[in-house]
């Protein structure tokens, strides 16, 4: 079985090296690569009524919006080059699901920016990319 | 839409302002009382209809809650005690799918209801309870928080599995769709209608008095005693909260209810944590308090009606507070996207512990051991509350003004929601009908604040529990279906069809 690489994305100029980094690790290997989108999402809120009558059309439109405007145009780039490629968009802490992910596709290896989308919000509280090297079972490739 | 919204914020006002002038007039505040009075005070006293019991009035209405949670505890098996592990095991996330994620969470969903009906009653019912009852009625409290568990869990399941999904993939349930809905399938389509509009009429008026004015009532009056300000100028202190009310539910400005949302935990839990810190340091006491409250509950001593009059003081206060066999929460937790209705049911159990079992133990347990209740002044109601916390802190009349502020808050934009759900169940969705809802809504908020209504107030107690006929008529003919699915479900997550995912 061919390696697999999974690559978490946003919309920084960080995670867009980070995916160009894959995409040529993917290529000289003949990897298989597994974009993964994840929206900042805790089930432990607290929501307004309406704002929990609305939360299944909001992520359907959500999920639609993350297909669209990003790994539509990840995915169409993928197949041009001719890497075999695969996209998941999913609800839930960034470096939870990349590492939930990792293990269900049966990933080698994570590669992910250093600073993603919420710069302010990764010095308060530590970036995705520190939580993620503690977390994960596999290795991680930080890309600055 | 925002000019749109703003302009129709406008109107509304504009339209309020000669209540507002009369509202000033007392003579004319009291004819109000009076047409109020003559219209619904028959309705008052059948709703609160009471027999005499060794000396006490017993509301029957109060009767017919209790009853119906102990015969539910009974046919479900003693869930309340039995369920509680997997109840956290589902909050905790153990048996949600993460192809999910994104959806409502039990946990939200559990949280939103709770913000509808910890409040008031658990701040201010409970003295009442107390220095009407003696410390015994916190026993009865319980023990009607423990049996009320049970009325929520088989409510809550309902509301979901009956629910209405629109196209649109927005929700709408509540005892209005099970009662119609659940009663058809049993072959009375028109006693489950019959059923389903009297409850959603009485939800209106349930979400206008009790889900408002009233809220509005005691949050001024809270504010105007500890602040010194809008004493006499009710009105305008109703007018402002009206427009942040409106900003929310008709202009919807989200951020002030998702600011709310937040700042109501915080503040629930500086509540619970100040009560926590008072039994601490009065630690050697408690074991005097506990005998104190079995005493009083058992053999109680100069209270009227004896033990019969505390236990009714004490089932009395938990059922305002923690309106289990009501039905409002049956509609908050029907928003939540869960495969299994019963998982509904298992979260909403706990919702009469936190409220009735923690929150209003806590209260009164600092009520009797602060010897706040054996006061001279004959202080009730929130002061009562206030003295004793004021009597270890003296700041705490601030932090429970605000308290009682964000409460009345958050339990306003909860009925509202309430009320619109029976109000689009009634008379259809559309944006005209749900502006004029809306607006009938705010004008009520500033009714409210200014008057000292006391029909009025009868009024919106009787329809929060007029409800509870059409609803626990339905729970009763419902539960033999609940009990099924109940059996199932046990058999599925023992032999782990249900699966974990942590």
């Amino acid at each position: 079985m061919s390696e697999c690489l999974l690559v978490g994305i946003d919309n920084s100029d960080c995670s867009r090296r980070a995916f160009n980094f894959a995409c040529k690790r993917a290529k000289s290997a003949a990897a298989r690569l597994v974009v993964v989108y994840v929206i900042e999402w805790s089930p432990y809120t607290f929501n307004t009524p309406e704002e929990n009558e609305e939360r299944h059309k909001r992520r359907e439109e959500e999920i639609t919006r993350a297909n669209e405007s990003v790994l539509d145009p990840v995915l169409k780039q993928l197949n041009d080059a001719g890497i075999d490629g695969s996209g998941i968009v999913r609800h839930g802490n960034v470096a939870e699901v990349l590492n939930g992910l990792a293990a269900e596709s049966g990933a080698d290896q994570i590669i992910v920016g250093r600073i993603g989308e919420s710069g302010l919000k990764s010095l308060l509280f530590g970036s995705v990319a520190t939580k993620l090297v503690q977390l994960s079972t596999v290795p991680v490739t930080v890309v600055p | 839409m925002k000019s749109k919204a703003i302009a129709t914020l406008g109107l509304a006002f504009a339209l309020s302002m000669p209540m507002l002038a009369f509202a000033q007039e007392t003579d004319i505040d009291q004819k109000v009382s009076e047409i109020f009075g003559a219209l619904f005070g028959p309705f008052v006293s059948f709703i609160f209809y009471s027999v005499p019991i060794a000396g006490v009035s017993f509301p029957l209405i109060v009767g017919w809650l209790i009853i119906c949670a102990i015969v539910l505890t009974v046919k479900m098996g003693f869930i309340q005690f039995t369920g509680v592990k997997h109840s956290i095991e589902l909050l905790r996330g153990v048996y949600s799918n993460p192809d999910d994620a994104g959806e409502v969470s039990h946990f939200q969903a559990l949280a939103t209801a709770l913000s509808g009906t910890v409040g008031l009653g658990n701040i201010a019912g409970v003295a009442v309870a107390v220095s009407l009852g003696g410390p015994g009625a916190t026993f009865w409290m319980i023990m009607a928080g423990l049996f009320g568990m049970v009325s929520k869990f088989t409510e809550c399941t309902l509301g979901v599995k009956y629910r209405t999904e629109f196209p649109d993939g927005h929700v709408s349930g509540g005892p209005m769709y099970y009662l119609s809905k659940g009663l058809a399938n049993q072959g009375k389509p028109v006693l489950g209608k019959v059923l389903a509009v009297l409850f959603a009429i009485m939800c209106i008026f349930g979400a206008l008095g009790g889900g408002n004015m009233f809220q509005g009532n005691q949050a001024h009056q809270m504010f105007a005693n500890t602040f010194g300000i809008f004493t006499e100028t009710g009105w305008l202190f109703g007018l402002i909260l009206a427009v942040i009310v409106g900003a929310v539910i008709i202009g919807g400005i989200k951020s002030i209810a998702k600011v709310t949302e937040k700042i109501v935990p915080l503040m629930a839990a500086i509540y619970v944590g100040t009560a926590l810190i008072i039994l601490f340091a009065n630690f050697s006491e408690i074991p005097t308090a506990i005998g104190v409250v079995f005493q009083g509950a058992f053999a109680p001593e100069a209270v009227g009606g004896g033990i019969v009059g505390v236990l009714i003081q004490g089932l009395k206060r938990a059922s305002f507070s923690n309106e289990a066999g009501v039905g409002s929460a049956a509609i908050a937790h029907s928003a939540v996207r869960t495969r299994e209705p019963l998982t509904e049911g298992y979260v909403a159990l706990l919702e009469p512990f936190i409220d009735t079992v923690v929150i209003c133990t806590m209260t009164a347990l600092v009520i009797v051991i602060t010897g706040a209740y054996t006061n001279a002044e004959g202080l009730g109601g929130v002061a009562l509350t206030a003295s004793a916390f004021q009597s270890v802190f003296p700041w705490f009349g601030v932090v429970l003004s605000i308290a009682v502020l964000l409460f009345a808050f958050s339990t306003m934009i909860s009925w509202s929601y309430y009320g619109l759900k029976c109000w689009t169940y009634l008379f259809g969705e559309g944006q005209v009908t749900e502006l004029i809802y809306k607006f009938i809504f705010c004008v009520f908020v500033v009714i409210g604040c200014s008057m000292s209504l006391g029909p009025v107030i009868d009024f919106s107690d009787a329809a929060i529990f007029a409800m509870s006929i059409a609803n626990v008529l339905g729970l009763y003919m419902l539960m033999g279906e609940v009990r099924r699915d109940l059996s199932d479900y046990q058999a599925r997550l023992k032999s782990g069809e249900i699966k974990r995912y942590k």
